[in-house]
């Protein structure tokens, strides 16, 4: 064997990384003495001649920026290397290079070496390490010289095991489930045994895994299709009352709606719209940004499994608070501070790596987040001439395209379906994914434009082949050979390699005779092709594994065999009595506001995203003359486009928790709002719904979910803008060490995509011109529940009620849109969090234009400043467009104020230099 | 007129080709996308290019420093034809990916190191055109060209920035905040002959005016990125 040697590179110059981590080492209370260092080593087992010694380091090491040595180091320093079976994507790039140069490496592994000042104890040293520089989930370290294994894993194919479950009790089957991990409840359990009982036969391990994963949460959705049983009677599962709210809207420009990989619409002839969220969050609870990495991979796949080409991402986060005392974290759990940059890193690394600009989006902090962190991606791409793909058809072949199996990510989708404890992050360790964005972009290449060669595409996302073979081969029935699926190293076991979340793979169905174009097509663009299977026409889904067949089951069974869950829900009775608020000092308030975590300016994080990319980005996620302020949606056209499509966002867990139902009409109010507000049509406008609750088995849960549906429902009814796609993530709870369960509030975000007419008609928040009408439309009630003035200023007593839906909303929104369009509008901002005070601050930041308000919409000074009333916006309206504007309102319009230049926003008596409120929102903590 | 046929070489991960393609065809140019290995098998494209462009993106995923695989593969394959396209005048702009990708190549001095802010960097700067620059690509150019950042490896270093100046190799300035520490504010430098430009800003991404993301139209005009092209095109218009 060739002797394994390590290349250490350091910078010439100080190297930016170690200020990042001294900086991170501070915010959670471990500093290290000046003097710390990075280098990056390379790991190899070669026999190198001292030729091809230099040729690598001429490669390896750039004179100009780093040093390179081969020699070993001292035994001071800690290195981190990743764990086997870890994506090293360094390590595959050194044999890439190695095999140009005609160079033999056998292996490489890739890792960094951390060194300290001598000052440093090595207690200090090793509590860095393991709290700001290594993720014991996938990677491991060493004090001194790391030995990482640089030889694959020896060849033990296990043979499939039998699993005797006919004779099992239904304790023993429950004790099975926990032991395996199944995540299936008693009568699912049930029913399997009465299954095999039938066939008169045990199933394998690998059958037992495959209806696991199946009828898991995450894949089966099992709550949302539950019938309910409320006090009130029974209602219809969740799942159906949404579907049956778009039937009944019956909007034209829905293509596709709730089947598949993504919801699709066509606004524009020819040109069809796929969109779809995601939620990624217990991966990124353990692993940030591998978690929220491969949530935005797995999004993209799930446009590109509907055959539309990947346009635009986003992200939508919710963070414990970054300022959280470390001793307040639990056993087992990251700080919020690792898990946020972690998670913003790795939306970050995806979007930018693969070419798509990551747009629209929110962040949120809040102390129930800490232990569940929600991370939300969503993607949605454009197709022309798109039609639905009809196969897979008997004696198509089964090919998987992309990444090989590794053992990565193994049962996620039970995993995610599970509530987490201390111990989640090492037993599932193997659940955790790192993404490889540019074998994804290899594959958008590889599959936009290829439509025509294969008959049935789905993403390779939770459950792997298991699901997505299985998925595909419903009704239809497939044969496929695990033998042929290219696997990373040897030594997995047959149900290892159906299960693996192995991510940046896809599976097509090809006919015979397009096998060939494929192949070639595949080969062009450096995408790995494997032919695994057949679909059949049988029925069955049957896998083989060196010669044994593992799985033949009935597809029937796998899709439609599980049990109607019924779940009680008990009905949340939320307060629905208004009830005011008094702070002496708004503008003092307004300048908290503005600085709250959840407010501030998110100039810094969407720096970290190329938001720019594809040069179809016209209305950006930051706007303004010093782009520090939020825009409401965004807006995208292609180049040669004249009309274009917006995304809003609508999330608010804090009026979730006083009252879901009205949260569920406000979070589809504020998305439309947002898109509406920057020149979309409010008649062509598509929402997803993405839910983020706790265990539902609680009743008040189920009872909560069951209310916000309602709400957002009825909005969708009120607003005709139909729900397309979804996706529920339940069970964000963690089990503390004491026994105490912590729960997410409720969280639903809705996704607004929509048209937009003339993109020369876009609208920001930026104020623009001094003299020009301050105009705000709709209702300002005394609505203060959940409002983040109540964060700032707790109140006591009766908190009152959230904000009320506002029927007269769709009317408004329309009309706003004939003045945008008439050109009568110069700015436009929503009004939500923090109210009128907030937005207007806003518009001034944008515009460092002065403001004055005049009144405020309700004779009450705080509620007219601070409360957050549905339906709401601020507009600039320029004085010779004043009356047609107005006219087109009536009373839902008042004059507020105008556009000053004298660099203060005046509200009512108070008087604040933009100055400050721009230090304000872009200054202090995030 | 004849549109002048310009070459945009990609590699796995390059992710702005698009974009430099609608640029060049806004200029007036003729683009066709390659893959540097389609062009390993075949270079005639390479033979017949009038402009070529090495596009930006995350080639190999930036895997072991920004740039170097994919020079790799250039120089392997494709560093014969590469350089007598430029011997025989043909303009070659290496952008982002591609600045870094020709550094290492060896088609430009310098190299680019990680950012001094840390990490990547997405925004809109002001880049000032050098008087006295023998580049090609921004010969005429006068005003400020605006147009989007976004790197992580786009810090500029030089043994030698006053040698560059004198020589009129430093094309481009910041001319707002440096965004990532380059030496003397390089935006981007050419070779001796000023026919190869590298920069780290994205001047394809700011060819409409209403892809500004603060000025009206007729505002943003005098500073499209579209010059740098058109100046590009003109030239071997003009040869």
């Amino acid at each position: 064997m060739p002797p394994s040697l390590r290349l250490t590179i350091t910078a010439v110059a100080r190297d930016p990384r170690t200020e990042a981590l001294q900086a991170a080492g501070e915010q959670l209370g471990i500093v290290v003495p000046d003097g710390l260092g990075v280098a990056d080593v390379i790991y190899l087992r070669a026999a190198l001649d001292e030729v091809s010694q230099t040729r690598l380091t001429d490669l390896l090491v750039d004179p100009l920026l780093q040093n390179g040595t081969w020699d070993a180091p001292g035994d001071h320093g800690i290195e981190v290397t990743p764990l086997p079976g870890v994506t090293d994507a360094e390590a595959a790039a050194v044999l890439v290079a190695a095999r140009t140069l005609g160079i033999e490496v056998e292996a490489a592994v890739t890792g960094r070496r951390i060194t300290f000042a001598a000052a440093t104890s090595d207690e200090v040293a090793r509590r860095f390490v393991e709290r700001v520089v290594a993720n014991p989930v996938v990677e491991t370290w060493t004090f001194g010289p790391a030995d990482p294994p640089l030889s694959p894993p020896d060849d033990l194919r296990h043979p499939a095991e039998r699993i005797a479950v006919t004779s099992l009790s239904d304790d023993d089957l429950a004790a099975l489930s926990v032991e395996r991990g199944l995540a299936l409840d008693p009568e699912e359990l049930a029913v399997i045994r009465a299954h095999f009982t039938a066939e008169g036969r045990e199933p394998t391990d690998v059958e037992l895994e495959t209806l696991a994963q199946t009828w898991s949460e995450h894949c089966a959705h099992k709550t949302f299709r539950a019938v309910i049983d409320t006090e009130n009677g029974e209602r219809a599962p969740l799942l159906r009352q949404l579907r049956e709210c778009t039937e009944e809207i019956d909007a034209p420009f829905v293509r596709s709606a709730f089947v598949g990989n993504a919801g699709v619409v066509e606004y524009v002839a020819g040109t069809t719209i796929a969109l779809k969220a995601e939620t990624h969050n217990h991966p990124s609870a353990i692993e940030p940004f591998g978690g929220a990495n491969t949530g935005v991979g797995g999004v993209i796949r799930d446009v590109l499994g509907i055959a539309h080409r990947p346009i635009a991402v986003t992200d939508i986060l919710c963070f414990g608070p970054r300022d959280l005392d470390l001793e307040a974290i639990p056993q087992g759990a990251l700080h919020p501070l690792r898990i946020s940059e972690g998670v913003v890193d790795g939306v970050a690394d995806y979007g930018n790596k693969i070419g798509l600009p990551t747009v629209a989006g929110a962040v949120l902090y809040d102390p129930a987040y800490t232990t569940n962190p929600l991370v939300f991606a969503g993607c949605i791409g454009t197709a022309e001439g798109w039609t639905s793909h009809d196969g897979p058809h008997p004696g198509d072949r089964v090919i998987v395209l992309g990444g090989r199996t590794g053992r990565d990510g193994i049962r996620g989708a039970t995993f995610s379906s599970a509530t987490m404890d201390a111990t989640t992050g090492e037993v599932a360790g193997a659940s955790v994914q790192i993404g490889d964005p540019i074998t994804e972009k290899l594959l958008i290449d590889a599959l936009v434009g290829a439509e025509d060669l294969f008959t049935a595409i789905t993403d390779c996302g939770a459950g792997g082949l298991s699901s997505a073979v299985g998925e595909m081969a419903e009704g239809v029935g497939a044969d496929v050979d695990l033998d042929w699926v290219p696997i990373k190293y040897a030594g997995l076991e047959p149900w290892e390699i159906w299960l693996s979340e192995a991510q940046e793979r896809m599976v097509i169905a090809v006919a015979p005779a397009q096998i060939a174009s494929m192949r070639e097509r595949c080969d062009r663009f450096g995408v790995e092709f494997s032919d695994i299977g057949e679909f059949t026409g049988t029925g069955r889904l049957v896998v083989r594994c060196a010669g044994e067949t593992v799985v033949d089951l009935d597809t029937r069974f796998l899709h439609d065999g599980r049990p109607q869950r019924r779940l009680p829900a008990d009905l949340p009775r939320p307060v629905r009595t208004e009830v005011a608020r008094h702070v002496d000092d708004p503008g003092a308030a307004l300048l908290e506001l503005l600085a709250h975590p959840n407010l501030r300016s998110r100039a810094d994080i969407i720096h970290r995203y190329d938001h720019e990319i594809r040069g179809t980005t016209l209305v950006r996620p930051i706007t303004g003359v010093e782009r520090d302020a939020p825009a409401d949606g965004v807006v995208l056209a292609e180049p040669r486009d004249g009309h274009g499509i917006a995304i809003g966002i609508g999330v608010n867990p804090w009026h979730g928790l006083a009252d879901p139902e009205r949260m569920g009409w406000g979070v589809v109010d504020e998305a439309i709002r947002n898109v509406v507000a920057v020149g979309a049509d409010p008649d062509r406008i598509s929402l997803l719904d993405n839910f983020s609750f706790g265990d539902p088995r609680r009743r008040s849960t189920m009872g909560d979910l069951v209310a916000s549906v309602d709400g957002c429902v009825s909005a969708s009814r009120a607003f005709a803008a139909p729900f397309v796609s979804g996706k529920d993530s339940l069970n964000n709870e963690y089990t503390a060490s004491d026994g105490s369960r912590h729960a997410v509030p409720p969280t639903l975000v809705i996704t607004a995509v929509a048209h937009v007419p003339d993109v020369e008609r876009t609208i920001t928040p930026r104020l623009r011109t001094s003299g020009n009408a301050l105009v705000l439309l709709g209702t300002t009630r005394a609505e203060f529940a959940g409002s983040h003035l109540d964060m700032i200023r707790p109140h006591r007593g009766d908190i009152g009620c959230t904000p009320a839906p506002d029927t007269r909303a769709p009317q408004r929104y329309r009309a706003l849109h004939a003045a945008i369009l008439a050109g009568e509008v110069a700015a436009c901002h929503d009004l939500s969090e923090g109210g009128l005070a907030l937005a207007a601050a806003e518009m001034c930041i944008a515009g460092r234009l002065g403001a004055r308000l005049d009144t405020l919409g309700h004779e009450d000074v705080t509620v007219g400043l601070f409360s957050e009333s549905m339906g709401r916006l601020l507009v600039e309206v320029a004085p010779e467009h004043v009356d047609s504007f107005l006219d087109r309102f009536g009373s839902d319009a008042s004059m507020i104020g105008a556009v000053t230049n004298d660099g203060h926003l005046s509200l009512v008596g108070d008087s604040i230099p933009v100055d400050a409120l721009v230090a304000a929102h872009t200054g202090g903590a995030r | 007129m004849k549109r002048p046929p310009a070459l945009v070489i990609t590699g796995p991960g390059t992710n702005r080709d698009p974009d430099v393609a609608f640029a060049l065809e806004t200029a007036g140019a003729d683009p066709t996308i390659r893959l540097a290995s389609e062009l390993a098998a075949d270079p005639s494209p390479l033979h017949h290019a009038a402009l070529v462009v090495v596009a930006g993106g995350f080639s190999y995923g930036d895997a072991l420093g920004a740039g170097r695989l994919l020079a790799l593969d250039l120089s392997v394959a494709l560093g014969d034809p590469l350089r007598s396209a430029v011997d025989r005048g043909a303009p070659m702009i290496g952008i982002c990916n591609g600045f870094q990708v020709l550094t290492r190549a060896g088609l430009l001095p310098g190299s680019l190191g990680h950012n001094a802010g840390g990490g990547f960097v997405c925004d809109w700067v002001r880049l000032d055109p050098v008087s006295g620059s023998r580049s090609v690509w921004t010969s005429g150019l006068d005003a400020e060209i605006h147009c989007p950042i976004a790197h992580g490896e786009g810090r500029f270093v030089h043994p030698d920035p006053d040698g560059l100046v004198a020589n009129g190799q430093v094309a481009l300035r910041y001319a707002s905040r440096n965004p990532n520490g380059s030496v003397d504010d390089i935006a981007g430098v050419c070779d001796e002959g000023g026919l190869v430009l590298g920069l780290m800003p994205h001047p394809e991404n700011h060819v409409l005016t209403r892809q500004h993301p603060v000025l009206d139209s007729e505002a943003a005009r005098p500073h499209l990125g579209l010059a740098i092209f058109e100046a590009g095109v003109k030239h071997v218009v003009a040869a």
